[in-house]
């Protein structure tokens, strides 16, 4: 590290760059001095602490920051503060005083469910208050209403809800009617009194706060004293640093110290997931896999090996001077021969992506079951194909954000960060700094959605917290967006050589699957992804002769991570488009083939025959496959839409029809914790390791809870990823949130509910059989005792583990996956000049155990969707040749809008999972799987009269002119 | 990421502004409404001492229709306000659907008309209507003012006829003879991106023949492209669904298009034929 000679005063700009600054925000009128080039957004959140209005990629794409100025819906991210002189500001935090029923568009997000994670939620409610009275007066350049509303909501990017409810919401504000095919459609009748909680469409606590931009993320923290950091990152994919130089950057105003990798070594240890790099015992045993592992500095010192990868770090009174900065630093590069793709990647002669290394292969695994030799020489079809998942970036619309707060009198730590994984994260920090982890605290913040790539601990989240006790400072880092598309994580880069083998009926006999997953700079996750496609390729079909094998390159690209689904979508696109290649062969129809090879629900618990992630006998708990393919039937009326697919085709339009099924072997272990307690005042706090990153734990935890004690569920408060009340925990990953903490806090409700009317027996001094628990009140004939004087009763008696037992922590470890399952149909119309797709109907049926809240659910299956179909359609982190990424903004990496996702109609099937008390599966990676191999099916189908066969996605227009092109070449 | 530092002077009259481009010895850029430039400066990509925002000049006039009949549109008109203007909608349909496919209500409530023509992204589609409406621009500079047709503006991606010292001060647009008949098409992965490609097109007609034709496409090459071999082929040819498509067919010719990571050049080329045709066929509807 080198600091700054003296203390620095913070001025973002010379004397001569302030500007003097009347404007009216949200009413009131103020007389500012701004810098220049102070953008809005940061003067209403970091001047005036108006944080409800958010900045998502201050490139003016995601208009997550939208606010009004003079009643015109604006990006503050791209409006200069100083050019607001005599307008007039209002951001969310106006749209209803706090004392105040919500404003109508707050009101129909929250009924429509049109948000999770609500990051992004201020920026549409601005943007929908414009439309609504831009609407009402009619001057909305003449549009219709329709019109009107899509086109403000196109202004902004959501990545959680997957729009449907958001475009409920708008039409109910605008007048227009409810769509019928909309499947988010919610109301919520009141329950009767004593009516479970789980399984009541209940709206969400956690919805009110966050509306009125009364949400706390990392960076609406009011931290005194907060500096900023600001990450210096190689601009080259791979080279030798030959010197770094920080002198100048050093002495910038309002620079308080920069670090290197120098100023690291030997004291911030290197990074390393270590629980994800971690082989199950009995995969190791019966597989022998080859896991290599590649420890990261936190700042690297000698070698760069991909673009994006951190360097130095600025400390800064701010971000805008801690960004001047970087400016001043020089690093001298000596460039290496570098390598992207994963297949160039693994031949003899190909550079190598990482000197340390003998070869680029980071990974190698092969799982069999049965005989497959035999099962292809058997066979009466085989079927060989070449299938390609591209690359994604997870795209939470909140990015990375870590704040660390020193603490001298006690040489505590105090972590605000918006990780998936809170107790991960403290272990880490704590082994990698040298701070005892009884030091390290995690407290609990918002979340602006995960997604996976908050699951992970990258090596800034190990540098902020060194750097903080060091500078005795609290340090706070945002990502912004282009370090999030850069070197944020990246996923799904697999390339599958699959090959299956049927009988003359089309019954599977075998399936050989050899594919190469590009890992990236490093092995970052070990087997997790990789084994995630094993363990998922063969989802819901039988298939008695499997031969899979991985292999992982290393490359001089961004390491590759789980995204929603991790390892799923990309196995299930290779897989469903085999069977699709497969039954166009037989010629029989897709659905048919898939029909013919379901596992029966008679034949569940159902074993496949390999291992599944955790080294034991992979296991199908419950489902019933056949029943979803009849309920497919139901919904979509597949020989009519045959007959006009025919019709159509004669009148040169393409429409085409694909199904893809999948499996979610959901609810990972090794545990999770709960700790239900009854508070002074009687109300209950349920504390878990399980944060959510907008999944809406705050109700559907608190449901069950309520379940469990037998209390009203508005007795509960809900706190997760808080490492000062569970001790231990794991957190908010893989589909495991429900099943693992969901269950856990049933077992501690349930603990805490004997141990109530235990204690209570006590006070009352009446047998326990006559105390009834009813709404939060402990009743013995006459007598009545609230919570609130229990608790203080229990205090005082004799037994002076009375109050002890009124705070029970539990731990719940699953004894295997609950699986869930999913069936996706998409119904496009490909348009055959430009090569565009357009959506005439998209069908997801999920089987999820027993449901807790169906408001929640179809939100999270619905959002998934919408990934996938992102994904599917248009997302794609590219590089070019020499390891530039080329798609470093939201104007080049294209996240669906409001216009991409379609209506969503939603079936269910329940198989309550036998393997949890709740009955409960995971769902929140589900929806994901499905689309691109949906999508891909439909697509091919559509262009079938083109022999185009769908290799990869995404599916752009360009592609499909592409594909079109060739095929009548061929 | 934040901008690196500059000073925001907020120009009142169009003297102050052309004075400090002219006169200072700092790197000046005009800040016309910022929906192109803010995210350059954001990213760091761009860093221009002054900032020069020449939205609150007072002395530019306002958006109006003068007694010739003629539009004016003034460096300080916001896209959406153009756009929504009755006169505008009434007298040049063509330009009020062309700003309607500029990125988003938010984007079009700050961005200016002229903003747009100065920054000359090839991408953009207001450099292309100019050039099918025949505007013409009127600069102001240290020399004087200068009127510069909207086909001689544009002159590649990020470049106009503009001279360092000179600021676009406003855009005159004759009115269309009556009869005219217009159309607008374009092409974007995503309602309100950049296009792929798009087209402006006017047409006028006697009886069934067509007397003349504009086709201008953009996002092909760097600056708007006028299809000249397809105007020449409808001139004097009937108005039949034959003679567009045939005439379309020809709408990339002579070009060299873009081909990137969004759209190949032979993608390009299809579209441009395709939209072409098109938006030929919406123009020679409404064309007397």
């Amino acid at each position: 590290m080198t600091r700054a000679p003296q203390p620095a005063t913070p001025p973002l700009a010379e004397p001569s760059a302030w500007r003097d600054l009347h404007l009216v925000v949200n009413g009131t009128a103020l007389d500012l001095q701004v810098e220049s080039r102070l953008l809005l957004s940061d003067l209403l959140r970091h001047r005036l602490g108006l944080t409800g209005t958010h900045v998502g990629c201050e490139q003016g794409s995601c208009g997550a920051c939208t606010v009004r100025i003079d009643g015109a819906a604006v990006r503050s991210c791209l409006t200069l503060a100083a050019s607001c002189a005599g307008r007039e500001v209002t951001t969310v935090e106006a749209l209803a005083a706090d004392d105040e029923e919500l404003h109508p568009v707050q009101r129909a997000f929250r009924e429509h469910h049109a948000m999770q994670c609500g990051f992004c939620t201020p920026g549409f409610l601005m943007s929908l208050s414009d439309a609504q009275d831009q609407n009402e007066s009619g001057s909305a350049e003449g549009d219709s209403a329709a019109e009107v509303l899509m086109d403000h909501l196109g202004g902004n990017l959501c990545r959680c809800t997957g729009y449907v409810g958001i475009r409920q919401a708008g039409r109910e504000v605008l007048g227009l009617p409810c769509n019928e095919t909309c499947g988010a459609a919610h109301t919520c009748a009141d329950a009767a009194p004593g009516a479970p909680q789980i399984g009541r469409r209940l709206l969400r606590r956690e919805d009110e706060r966050l509306l009125r931009g009364h949400g706390r993320y990392v960076d609406d923290l009011d931290v005194p004293g907060v500096v900023e950091a600001a990450f210096l990152r190689s601009p080259v994919a791979h080279a030798h640093i030959r010197n770094i130089d920080t002198a100048e950057a050093v002495h910038q105003p309002g620079v308080i110290a920069v670090f290197t990798g120098h100023d690291l070594a030997g004291v911030v240890g290197d990074l390393l997931n270590s629980e994800e790099l971690r082989v199950p015992p009995g995969i190791q045993q019966a597989l022998q896999p080859d896991v290599r592992i590649q420890p990261q500095e936190a700042l690297a010192t000698d070698e760069v090996n991909y673009v994006g990868q951190p360097i130095a770090v600025v400390i800064a009174q701010n971000r805008y001077l801690a960004e001047d900065a970087l400016e001043h630093i020089d690093v001298d590069f000596d460039e290496l021969p570098v390598v992207i793709d994963p297949e160039a990647a693994l031949r003899d002669d190909s550079p190598l992506a990482l000197l340390s290394e003998k070869d680029n292969i980071g990974l190698h695994v092969r799982a069999t079951t049965g005989d497959v030799d035999e099962a292809f020489a058997n066979a009466a079809v085989v079927l060989k194909e070449e299938f390609r998942s591209h690359r994604y970036v997870p795209s939470p619309i909140e990015t990375r954000a870590i704040l660390a707060r020193p603490d001298r009198s006690t040489d505590e730590l105090h972590i605000f960060s918006n990780t998936q994984t809170p107790h991960r994260m403290r272990d880490h920090v704590a082994a990698a700094i040298g701070v005892s982890v009884d030091n390290v605290h995690l407290h609990p913040v918002d979340i602006g959605g995960g997604f996976g790539q908050k699951g992970l601990l990258v090596a800034e989240e190990l540098v902020i917290p060194y750097v903080a006790r060091e500078l005795g400072v609290p340090v706070r880092w945002v990502e912004d967006r282009s370090e999030n598309l850069v070197a944020g994580t990246h996923a799904r880069e697999q390339l599958h050589r699959i090959e299956l083998a049927a009988d003359a009926q089309g019954h599977l006999l075998g399936l050989r699957d050899r594919f190469i997953v590009n890992l990236g700079c490093r092995n970052f996750v070990g087997l997790t992804v990789p084994y995630n496609s094993i363990a998922h390729v063969s989802g819901t079909y039988r298939i008695p002769a499997m031969d899979l094998e991985a292999t992982g390159a290393l490359t001089n690209t961004t390491f590759t991570t789980p995204f929603r689904g991790a390892g799923r979508p990309e196995v299930v696109f290779a897989m469903e488009r085999a069977m699709d290649r497969l039954a166009d062969k037989l010629g029989i129809d897709p659905w048919t083939l898939r029909e013919r090879n379901l596992i029966r629900p008679e034949e569940m618990p159902y074993r496949n025959g390999l291992l599944d992630r955790r080294g034991l006998p992979h296991e199908l708990d419950s489902g019933d496959y056949p029943a979803m393919m009849a309920m497919a039937r139901e919904m979509i009326d597949l020989p009519a839409f045959r007959r006009r697919q025919e019709q159509l085709r004669a009148e040169g339009r393409y429409v085409g029809i694909g199904v893809a099924m999948y499996t979610e072997m959901s609810g990972l272990g090794p545990f999770e914790s709960a700790r239900a307690t009854v508070q002074p005042s009687g109300r209950i706090l349920v504390a878990t390791g399980s944060p959510s990153m907008g999944q809406g734990h705050e109700t559907s935890f608190a449901q069950v809870a309520a379940d469990a004690l037998g209390v009203p569920v508005e007795l509960i408060d809900i706190v997760g990823g808080d490492t000062d009340k569970v001790p231990y925990g794991i957190g908010t990953i893989a589909s495991r949130a429900m099943v693992t903490a969901g269950n856990a806090i049933n077992k501690a409700a349930t603990a805490l509910r004997h141990n109530v009317i235990h204690a209570a027996s006590q006070v009352m001094q009446v047998p326990v059989e006559s105390i009834r628990f009813v709404s939060g009140v402990l009743v013995a004939g006459e007598d009545s005792l609230s919570l609130r004087d229990l608790v203080r009763r229990v205090a005082f008696m004799p037994d002076k583990e009375g109050i002890a037992r009124l705070s029970e922590l539990a731990y719940f470890q699953p004894p295997n996956y609950a699986t869930s399952s999913g069936l996706h149909i998409a119904q496009v119309e490909v348009d055959e000049a430009t090569g565009a797709v357009r959506f005439e109907d998209y069908v997801v049926i999920h089987e999820a155990g027993r449901i807790v809240n169906p408001v929640i659910v179809d939100g999270q299956i619905i959002g998934g969707t919408a990934q996938g179909i992102g994904g599917a359609l248009l997302e794609h982190l590219q590089y070019d040749d020499s390891g530039q990424p080329v798609t470093t903004t939201f104007m080049d990496y294209l996240m669906p809008t409001v216009e991409t996702v379609p209506d969503i109609r939603l079936g269910e099937i329940v198989c309550p999972s036998p393997t949890n008390e709740l009955g409960v599966k995971g769902l929140g990676e589900g929806g994901a799987v499905g689309p691109p191999a949906a999508v891909a099916n439909a697509v091919e189908d559509a262009l079938r009269p083109f022999g185009v066969i769908v290799r990869s996605c995404p599916l752009t227009a360009n592609h499909i002119r592409t594909l079109i092109r060739s095929a009548a070449r061929e | 990421m934040k901008p690196a530092p500059f000073d925001y002077v907020r120009a009142t009259r169009l003297d102050d502004a052309i004075d400090l481009l002219a006169h200072s010895p700092r790197e000046v850029k005009i800040l016309a409404g910022g929906q192109s430039l803010l995210p350059v400066l954001n990213l760091r990509m761009a860093h221009p001492d002054v900032l020069v925002d020449v939205t609150g000049i007072s002395d530019a006039g306002d958006l109006h229709v003068d007694d010739a009949g003629r539009l004016h549109i003034p460096l300080t008109a916001r896209q959406a306000v153009v756009a929504a203007d009755p006169r505008v909608r009434q007298g040049w349909p063509l330009l009020a659907a062309a700003i309607s496919h500029i990125g988003h209500p938010q984007i079009r409530n700050s961005g200016t008309v002229c903003g747009s023509l100065a920054h000359a992204d090839a991408a953009a589609e207001l450099p292309a209507v100019m050039v099918a409406l025949g505007a013409t621009l009127h600069t102001g500079g240290p020399r004087g003012g200068r009127q510069i047709r909207a086909a001689d503006f544009t002159l590649g991606t990020f470049t106009t006829a503009l001279e360092p010292d000179e600021l676009l001060q406003e855009v005159v647009i004759d009115a269309a003879p009556a009869g005219t008949g217009w159309g607008f098409e374009e092409f974007a992965p995503r309602r309100g991106d950049f296009a792929t490609v798009g087209v402006a097109v006017t047409t006028r007609c006697t009886g069934p023949r067509i007397t003349d034709a504009e086709v201008v496409l953009f996002g092909l090459q760097g600056a708007p492209t006028r299809a000249t071999a397809v105007s020449d082929l409808l001139r004097g040819a009937d108005k039949t669904a034959g003679v567009v498509n045939a005439a379309a067919a020809h709408a990339a010719d002579g070009t060299d298009p873009f081909d990137d990571i969004h759209a190949s050049a032979a993608f390009r080329t299809e579209l441009a034929e395709q939209l072409t045709r098109v938006a030929l066929a919406a123009a020679l509807e409404v064309s007397a």
